[in-house]
């Protein structure tokens, strides 16, 4: 099975002036699929690809390809071609010499052999001619339907054009694997569109290994046989795309892909999970009894139903209905015993609504996709400053303990005990919003310190990804415990 | 009599109203400075270099052609901006080139051109102070020290800017398509920096073979430049000579300028290689 894999990543880290960029990244990839690293910008799967194509060599861990230990080799060595998201055809050069540049660069072995004086058998290498460049050049461009642009100058192609000229250019080299980083990124939806379709039969008919960078979930999920999905530097799931959007590992994959309903809930026992205030049937089993889960509904999977009919597990009240197309967006609300709050889902149906109308909803118990949440409260190292004062994450924090200055603790804050100011100045310690999810009557925040913890914050109002924010908590919602000594140190 | 005088005045207004300050007036008084100190000097050489004892002949031509002296200064003026740029290109080049590819160079380039906020002859003077301590003979050698001293940073700056604006994914895609760094740099990095050379040299070459004051204090007995000799024969008031000799230099300074800007347009648009 070995042969199969055609590129390896064994624990591959890679850091930025001390910032982690990429996490302990490990996977295979077999040769001939379509692979896509998926994730938000800025979570390391343009370098993880970078590193793959070697124009950056990890922190630690190796690359693999073919089997053979590349994780030093320079880039010109390696079976690989790279299609840039910017293109980078050299302007100095017509269509036709920038498809033959690698060609130039080319040896093969002209047929005959060279023994060594130690009996090693070693090829006679020559350069390409003239004539087999330029056959090489016309079938490369024939393949990408520009024949008619050899002698053009590149700076007066379209984006489209120039895409394909890239794309012919690295594939004349015929790699094993074609690299990809956001090849489409720059062109307009149609384009990119037909260009989705013509990438897929190129992938079909040469066989060769494709590996896709992209932020876009839809041509993800539209192109690849295999999604990788990557946040903050971590694989988060490596499946198909079905399985992918069907079964999401965690709430961010679900939330990313797809639209998604993601509600807090408590599983109650096996096959019994309660959320919204409800009991409802699942086919989940081997959680802990009450162990708070996150619960994930695809818009899609809910039916919209008379509010007596006989199947519905849920009324509820509609807030608003929007047509899109091929279907109604519904945002209907939950009662909520809580005054004043309801529990908010979109559903996608072909039932027209009316807002204010009642109606009941049904949701296979297939459907209801329940997940371990990721952390139930934020917990993080500190030093006691003083007598009710801790320090994390480089802020002095009131709080109410005795202990004495310079104490290691432990300090744990629930998430909506974390106080978020719009005026960084107001907070104690500064950060930036990380990412957003709405979970039916709250949102949860990952707000990102400069020291890069995480804390997850539960709030009513919605921040904007990216923004600063200050954080506060209230002292007598910090919770902190003594440190239990490492007596192996 | 007062209809008169009304349809007068209204004249005047309406003329006046048809001034308005638009933006070309503001260049009003640049133009009447370039006409008077660039286009009446220009126009009174033309007239100088064809009048001879008050009348208008070709005399002037016939004088500089016959006296060799100066046509054999003129040639080794060419060949001291020829060195001169080439040693520029030479030297300028490569530090230029490891400048734009470090953090730290933009300062090191900025200590390259600080001298040019000195003045020239300043620069020279002191150059020549250097060369007398050391007891060395003045001549082509100190001549070509102190031009490419002086020019070396009108090399090093237009290559530096052009090199640094180069997109590095140019090299990665160099590198990709099978190029080692020395291929790169030959068959990607330089044709691009190619427009940066073609500044450089202009605005090395044109202005070497225009210099005097350099040669003059650097250049000893031996070594006089066009420029030196222009200078000499308006110094001994031999104008109609004189003004034909920066004529001809004027031709060379727009000839020069012309293959180059022609040499740099088709360079970017055809193949280099």
């Amino acid at each position: 099975m070995m042969e199969d894999r055609i590129i390896e990543l064994k624990n591959v880290c890679k850091s930025y002036d001390e910032k982690p960029v990429v996490k302990n990244v490990s996977l295979s990839i077999k040769k001939g699929e379509f692979v896509t690293f998926l994730g938000p910008s800025g979570c390391g799967k343009t370098t993880t690809l970078r590193m793959i194509a070697g124009f950056e060599k990890p922190s630690s861990g190796e690359v693999y390809i073919n089997g053979k230990d590349m994780t030093k080799a320079p880039p010109y060595t390696r079976p690989v071609n790279t299609v840039f998201q910017n293109y980078a055809l050299f302007p100095h050069l017509n269509v036709f010499n920038n498809i033959a540049f690698g060609l130039k660069l080319k040896t093969v072995n002209d047929g005959t052999y060279f023994t060594s004086k130690n009996g090693v058998k070693y090829e006679n290498m020559r350069k390409l001619t003239k004539d087999e460049i330029a056959t090489k050049v016309r079938d490369a461009l024939k393949m990408v339907d520009l024949e008619e642009y050899e002698k053009r100058n590149v700076s007066s192609l379209s984006g489209g054009q120039k895409q394909r000229v890239a794309i012919a250019r690295s594939l004349v080299n015929e790699p094993d694997v074609l690299l990809l980083d956001e090849p489409l990124g720059a062109l307009d939806l149609k384009m990119r569109k037909d260009m989705q379709i013509e990438l897929m039969h190129m992938h079909k008919r040469l066989g060769i290994t494709f590996l896709y960078v992209t932020h876009d979930q839809e041509e993800a999920l539209t192109m690849s046989d295999t999604i990788v999905i990557m946040k903050d530097g971590v694989i988060q799931q490596i499946g198909a795309p079905q399985k992918v959007y069907d079964e999401p590992a965690n709430a961010f994959v679900a939330d990313f892909i797809g639209e998604s309903n993601i509600l807090s809930g408590i599983m109650l026992a096996d096959y019994t999970v309660s959320f919204c205030e409800r009991v409802f049937e699942c086919v989940d089993k081997g959680f802990k009894t009450n162990e708070p889960i996150d619960v994930i509904i695809r818009p899609e999977d809910i039916k919209i139903l008379p509010r007596d009919d006989n199947n519905a597990i849920l009324t509820a009240r509609v807030s608003s209905c929007v047509f899109k197309g091929d279907h109604f967006q519904s945002a209907v609300l939950i009662d909520s015993s809580i005054e004043g709050e309801e529990y908010e889902i979109l559903v996608h149906d072909n039932t027209e609504c009316k807002s204010g109308d009642i109606v009941g909803l049904y949701i296979k118990p297939f459907d209801l996709h329940i997940m371990h949440k990721a952390r139930l409260i934020n917990e993080i190292e500190g030093e006691m400053w003083d007598v009710n004062v801790v320090e994390i994450c480089g802020g002095k924090f009131p709080c109410l303990c005795d202990l004495p200055s310079g104490e290691r603790v432990n300090v744990k804050i629930d998430f909506d005990d974390v106080i978020i100011h719009d005026n960084e100045d107001n907070g104690t310690i500064g950060g930036v919003v990380g990412s957003v999810i709405y979970k039916g009557n709250y949102y949860q925040c990952v707000i990102r310190t400069d020291s890069y913890f995480d804390f997850f914050v539960d709030t009513e109002d919605e921040w904007l990804k990216g923004d600063r924010v200050g954080i506060s908590v209230d002292p007598k919602n910090i919770i902190i415990s003594v440190k239990k000594e490492d007596f192996n140190e | 009599m007062s209809s008169k005088i009304q349809v007068l005045s209204n004249r005047v207004l309406k003329k006046i109203k048809g001034f308005r300050i638009t933006r070309s007036v503001f260049a009003f008084p640049y133009i009447l400075f370039l006409m008077l100190f660039v286009v009446v000097p220009l126009l009174i050489l033309l007239v100088n270099a064809f009048v001879a004892d008050g009348a208008i002949t070709l005399r002037n031509f016939y004088d500089l052609i016959v006296d060799g002296a100066s046509l054999k200064t003129l040639w080794f003026s060419l060949l001291v901006g020829f060195v001169t740029t080439v040693l520029c290109i030479l030297i300028g080049y490569p530090v230029a080139y490891i400048l734009s590819k470090r953090s730290a160079g933009r300062l090191i380039v900025l200590l390259f051109v600080l001298p040019m906020w000195v003045n020239c002859l300043i620069r020279t003077l002191a150059t020549r102070a250097l060369f007398e301590s050391l007891n060395a003979e003045f001549g082509i050698g100190t001549l070509i020290f102190g031009m490419v001293y002086n020019y070396i940073p009108f090399m090093i700056l237009p290559l530096h800017t052009t090199i640094s604006n180069i997109d590095k994914s140019y090299s990665e895609a160099a590198s990709d398509l099978g190029a080692n760094s020395v291929t790169t740099f030959l068959k990607v990095n330089f044709p691009l920096s190619i427009p940066g050379l073609i500044s450089g040299i202009t605005m090395v070459f044109i202005p070497t073979i225009s210099t005097f004051a350099i040669s003059q204090f650097l250049g000893g007995t031996s070594s006089h430049l066009f420029g030196d000799s222009i200078n000499t024969k308006f110094e001994h008031q031999l104008y109609g000579v004189g003004s034909v000799m920066s004529l001809i230099m004027l031709v060379l300074v727009l000839v020069s300028n012309f293959i180059i800007s022609k040499v740099n347009k088709g360079e970017t648009a055809d193949n280099l290689w």
